[in-house]
């Protein structure tokens, strides 16, 4: 599983889109972080930081994972992986945590940005740690997403669109809330909301909930790319 | 070594293997021979556990590929149509992937310099495989099916697209893998397996239609039982003559062509060299031959041969003789299972 991680990570770094990913995430990121905080005077909030963050994922991490299976279907390189004496769960553990660590270190490299924050002010450290811990983990989801979306195609183009719609129903489905009628359905959009879930992290609250809900979701979208492995092997 | 039964696989409605039972002993090197779409592909597919079998079961080295899968897939080395190489990797970066992807414990550095002197890639360890050339790719890619030195190696395909020099090359190198590993071949080039093989397996639409030591195969095919011969002289006369001939089993008019001659197509019953006799029988009615021509048995005549029999010949039982379709469908008759 190492070795599949370790490739999977390198290769990140000799095609521009390793390069692509951590420039884009940290200009935004960047420019987000002083619009919000550093620049909003009296209105500033790492709140608000955070929750568009958020919205940045769904453009920025299928850039990530669009490649993960996809390109393996597209060069057939499938095969020396599904011959090789490893189980289907560790090759997509380790795309999973290649695509993750990327991510993670490019996004607490982002954090830094708060250094500015400190000497300007005091602003209060455990609400941006649980805001941290809750990216970190809605990263995760999103990944994971975007494994199974891969996983099913062998165009990354198609992989990266798919993905992208997906985070942003997961995403947006509060707001979508505002034209629903029925009570029923905007408690389950609701409940499966990653944005609804991430607002009590920004008004300071560590919502244990969210946080397995978010590893939950994680596993799932994981374990049923397992399971499309599976089923295209029985098919 | 390998042990195939019953294997059974379907895609929806349509069967790509329908039921095929053989098994590959110890330091064999077996030919998978079949045309396109036969299923060739999928049953090693199958055999390497990139696929599930419909029913039926495939075991390697005593382990079912379905059962236990890592343990099995680790006495496997598999070489795919289209070698799997990640492009971006340089060819020692790549084959040390594989090393740690398939957990190897044999020593690093003597494990991969003697893979690579086996394969001859030592030269370009350090260079892009992009940028490799066919050839290349596909010694790399047997390279990579070295690695942990699996007792079973599989090959789909390993000379398409290669050069007459190459091909030859990676023959060689394949009757040479054969002394310390089983080898499956799948191929749709007769002569390859001919060259390299101990035993043939033929496959057409997803059943396997002969089984046979390679020496049995070649005997069905020996050229001299087929022969085009041009004769001068009148078709009228020299067509009962030439039919005459003890030994001759069948005779065709192909063309006429210069001096006046006519081209034959003449058949001899197994085990008979016809081309004395019809030398002496024409030559005593003054009719010269002015060319005789081996034309062998093609790739499709067999198929066309084991694959037109009846249903219930199909299995090929010990001493039976099948009445067969040649060329252009006129019988001969051929033994396959001596």
């Amino acid at each position: 599983m190492f070795a599949i991680y370790k490739r999977e990570l390198r290769s990140y770094f000799v095609s521009p889109i390793g390069y692509i990913f951590i420039a884009a995430f940290l200009c935004v990121s960047g420019i987000l972080f002083s619009v919000t905080t550093i620049q909003a005077g009296q209105a500033s909030s790492v709140g608000s930081y955070f929750s568009l963050l958020l919205m940045v994922f769904i453009i920025v991490l299928p850039l990530l994972t669009m490649k993960l299976f996809s390109d393996e279907r597209r060069l057939r390189t499938e095969s020396l992986l599904l011959s090789a004496p490893v189980s289907l769960m560790s090759m997509v553990l380790a795309k999973f945590f290649a695509a993750y660590t990327v991510f993670a270190g490019t996004f607490l490299f982002s954090c830094l940005d708060f250094i500015a924050l400190y000497t300007h002010g005091e602003p209060n450290t455990a609400v941006i740690l649980g805001n941290v811990i809750a990216i970190l983990l809605v990263g995760a989801a999103c990944i994971a997403i975007g494994v199974f979306v891969s996983s099913l195609t062998e165009n990354q183009l198609i992989a990266a669109i798919g993905t992208m719609l997906i985070i942003a129903f997961f995403v947006f489905t509060t707001v979508l809330n505002t034209y629903i009628d029925s009570y029923a359905l905007r408690a389950v959009f609701n409940w499966i909301s990653i944005f609804g879930r991430f607002v009590n992290f920004t008004y300071g609250y560590f919502d244990f909930s969210a946080i397995l809900y978010y590893i939950s979701l994680s596993f799932v979208f994981l374990f049923v790319t397992v399971r499309i492995y599976e089923k295209r092997r029985w098919s | 070594m390998i042990q195939i039964e019953n294997l059974v696989k379907k895609y929806g409605d349509k069967t790509a293997v329908g039921g095929i039972t053989f098994s590959v002993e110890e330091g064999e090197i077996v030919g998978f021979l079949g045309p396109n779409g036969a299923g060739k592909t999928t049953t090693m597919s199958i055999i390497t556990g990139c696929l599930s079998a419909t029913s039926g079961r495939a075991l390697i080295n005593g382990i079912d590929i379905l059962e236990n899968p890592i343990e099995a897939k680790r006495n496997i080395g598999y070489l795919p149509e289209q070698p799997p190489l990640y492009l971006e990797m340089t060819v020692k970066e790549y084959l040390n992937f594989i090393y740690d992807m398939r957990s190897c414990k044999l020593d690093r550095e003597k494990h991969l310099k003697d893979i690579c002197d086996t394969v001859k890639i030592s030269d370009v360890l350090n260079r892009v495989i992009r940028n490799l050339s066919k050839g290349y790719r596909q010694r790399v890619g047997i390279a990579q099916a070295l690695i942990n030195n699996p007792k079973v190696i599989i090959f789909d395909e390993p000379t398409v697209g290669l050069d007459p020099k190459q091909i030859i090359e990676i023959r060689n190198l394949i009757k040479a893998l054969g002394k310390n590993h089983t080898v499956i071949l799948s191929t749709h080039i007769l002569p390859e397996v001919q060259a390299v093989c101990d035993r043939i397996v033929i496959i057409n639409k997803g059943k396997i239609v002969a089984n046979e030591k390679t020496e049995n195969i070649s005997k069905i095919i020996d050229g001299n039982r087929r022969l085009n011969v041009k004769v001068c002289g009148p078709q009228k006369d020299v067509l009962p003559l030439i039919r005459s001939i003890p030994g001759v089993s069948y005779v065709d008019v192909l063309g006429t062509h210069e001096l006046e001659s006519t081209a034959y197509l003449v058949e001899s019953e197994p085990g008979i060299d016809i081309r004395k006799p019809l030398f002496n029988t024409l030559a005593s009615k003054n009719y010269a031959i002015i060319g005789i021509e081996a034309l062998g048995i093609n790739l499709e005549d067999i198929f066309i041969a084991v694959v037109d029999t009846p249903e219930e010949s199909k299995k090929g039982k010990k001493g039976s003789k099948k009445s067969i379709l040649a060329k252009k469908g006129k019988k001969i008759e051929i033994d396959l299972s001596k």
